[in-house]
This record gives structure tokens, sequence and C-alpha cells, in this order.
């Protein structure tokens, strides 16, 4: 695994952009871009991304990004990658990068069948578990009993998962990570970038507005997700599925998992589950599912 | 092959497209140099790519465009940037 000092040090992504203080879609771009070079191009549905890239005639992106719009991405990055096979051009990568809802919901006709296809290219999904574009709706990947402006007293469903929707294409290469671990994400994006054919990567990117917490505890928010265990970084190459990190340990039983009520307490939009009293029904209802997350994990990828 | 054009609105790469971004500030990061481990997580971590690495892995910060999120004085494991109230502008 390479060390931050190896990162690159140039930024494809400016300064003086109009992400939020503490934007996890900002670190993960960074880290992204780091990793692929400035011979990219990017297609970017509607998403926070497309606020990110800033005010017309300007832009925050120092390579080229073509805009499209939300059940798009991966129909566009399509059309990308057949106009530059038809050109010659080997060396250049394409990259969809979708929010949660353009690739949960809205993009996910355009999604499954550029990946059947088998398109080269590389889908990456950041996922903040919201549409917070349009200010914190519900979306697909919203975790249960979660508040939103559209689930006002808590999400009923769970959330979906997408992993197993991308695992079903069987692709060369689909990975889950999260932005608190930028060496995990690195080597992901460069091993995504070195595959031909279609590559899914997700990251998990938490959003202080819309998650409800401190703008300084983005990138602790993350690790803590994975401690818990309500988030799992894994990859699979050729079918072939390895867990990552602490998600590997927590496979294994070699560690227990945190609680996920320590992950969710400092979250204000679980904020009704611990006041005015505690509601230990949907409490032990998240804890449960994460459970029968993990037991499922086990029996599919470790037999047992 | 038959030609065609098409036409379409285009943007170019500008720093600081938004304007000077360090004007959202509330609280400042103060770097202290004797204490930095050069371990670069502020680097790495920094949203809006406003800690410059130099060439022997030291940092220091851009307040230029800054926003002031705190992401690395929170990922700092040797506490060497700390958070401070912003002076009152004069205008």
């Amino acid at each position: 695994m390479m060390r931050l000092k190896d990162f690159p040090v140039d930024e494809c992504l400016l300064q003086g952009n109009a992400a939020c203080p503490g934007c996890p879609a900002t670190i993960g771009l960074r880290l992204v871009l780091k990793a692929l070079g400035k011979k990219t191009i990017m297609v970017v549905p509607a998403c926070c991304t497309s606020v990110i890239e800033s005010l017309y005639p300007h832009t925050s992106f120092d390579i080229p990004v073509m805009n499209i719009a939300f059940e798009a991405a991966a129909a566009g990055a399509s059309g990308v990658e057949a106009s530059l096979r038809q050109q010659g051009r080997t060396d250049i990568t394409v990259v969809a990068w979708a929010g949660d809802g353009g690739t949960y919901d809205i993009g996910l006709q355009a999604l499954s069948g550029a990946l059947e296809r088998g398109t080269n290219f590389i889908y990456i999904c950041y996922n903040n578990q919201i549409y917070s574009n349009t200010g914190i709706q519900r979306s697909g990947a919203t975790p249960y009993a979660a508040w939103t402006t559209t689930t006002v007293g808590g999400k009923n469903e769970l959330r979906k998962e997408m992993g197993d929707i991308i695992l079903a294409h069987h692709i060369p290469y689909a990975a889950q990570t999260c932005i608190s671990y930028p060496e995990d994400v690195f080597s992901k994006v460069t091993k995504a970038k070195n595959i031909k054919g279609p590559k899914y990567i997700e990251i998990l990117a938490p959003c202080p507005p819309g998650w409800r917490f401190s703008m300084d505890k983005t990138v602790e928010m993350g690790r803590m997700a994975v401690d818990s265990g309500a988030w799992a970084l894994w990859e699979c190459e050729n079918d072939k599925m390895i867990f990552n990190g602490k998600s590997k340990l927590i496979l294994e039983k070699k560690i227990q998992r945190k609680p996920v009520e320590d992950w969710i307490k400092y979250q204000g939009r679980f904020g009704h589950l611990f006041r005015p009293q505690r509601d230990e029904k949907r409490l032990k209802a998240i804890e449960e599912y994460v459970d029968s997350l993990w037991d499922r994990y086990r029996k599919c990828y470790l037999g047992k | 092959m038959k030609k065609f054009s098409v036409e379409t609105s285009l943007s170019y790469p500008k720093k600081g497209a938004m304007g000077k971004t360090g004007s959202w500030r509330v609280f400042k990061p103060i770097l202290d140099k004797k204490k930095c481990v050069k371990c670069l997580r502020c680097w790495i971590f920094c949203p809006e790519s406003s800690i410059h690495r130099e060439k022997d892995d030291s940092v220091s910060i851009d307040y230029e465009f800054c926003k002031g999120c705190g992401v690395c004085a929170n990922e700092c494991n040797v506490k060497a940037i700390i958070m401070e109230r912003e002076e009152a502008k004069k205008n």
C-alpha cells in the first residue's frame, strides 16, 4: 500500500470552489484525481459536484468535465469512451462521478446498461446517503431511521445494497471504500485504472450539513462508520472478494465491531432516537440489521 | 465522413472561481511548525487543497482560500494545528 509521502503533489481540483466547508466530496475528488492524473475525462450528472464546479464561465476542475442529466452519467461516459475508441486514444481514462441519488435511484438503469455492455470506464459513486444538492431528501442509500426533509420521523425502510446489485453484473472490478482511508481509495482507483472493462467504486462521504454533525468531524465520521461495521471496505476482482483493513478483521471475527450507536449518536439526523427519550426498539433494529449484514458476508465469502 | 459542429457553453479552469473563499471563515487554523511531524495527514484531508506541501514535506496554510472547516486540526495527531476565532474584519 502506498504511503502518504508518495502521493502526487499535483492538484486537479482548484482552490476557491463552491463546496461547503468540510465537504467530503472534495476530499474524495482530490484523492481520485491524484490517482488518475490529468489524462482523465469526467462525466458528472446533477449532484453536489456540479455545484463544486462553480459558476459559468469559470470552473474549478483542471480536467475536461462533461455535465449531463441526472439519469445519464453512465450513458454519457459510454459515449465519450466510444468516441475515444474511434479516435484510437487509449491513454485517456473515462470516469463517471455521480452521487448516490444518481447511482442508487435515478441513474441505475443507465449504469446497469453500461456495465452489461462492457464499457471501458470507471464509475465512481460518492455516497453521502441523501440527495444533498437539492436540500437533504431521502434516497435509496439513506439508512434506516435517519432523518431527512422527506422522512421527518426517520426513514422506515432499510437502505439498498448497491454492492450486491453491482456484483450481480460480474464486472472485472468493483470496490467499496471511504474517504477517511486515503491509501485505500488511492490503491483501489489506481487498480481500477489499469483494468480494462467496466469498473465500479463506491466511496462513503459523510456530509456535515446533511448528516447534521460539526464540519471538522468529516473524516472521523467515516472512520467511525467502518469501525462500527455500518460500512464495509471491500474489493472484488474477477469475482474474487477481498475485505480490506478493519472490515477484514470484523469479517474474520478477529475484532468485535463497535456498536453502531457510537457512530450515530454524533449525528443530528439520528437525534430523534436519543431525545427526548431513547428509542430502544429502533436502535435495536439498527444493530440487528448490521449484524445480519455481516452474517451474510461471512456466509457468502467465508463459507460459514 | 460528414463533418458537423456542436455549439455548447464552455467553462474554463480558474483558481478562485467563487472568489476568495477565505472570507467564509469563522475559525482560523494556526499551525505550530515546531510540533509538526510532517505526517501530511492535514495535507491529504484538506477538502480545499489549502494546505501546501513543500519539497521537504513541511506544510503551510493558504489563508486566501481556507474555508476554516477544521478538518486539519481534528485530524492532526500531535495537535500542531489549533483553531482560533477570526478577528472581526474591518469591511
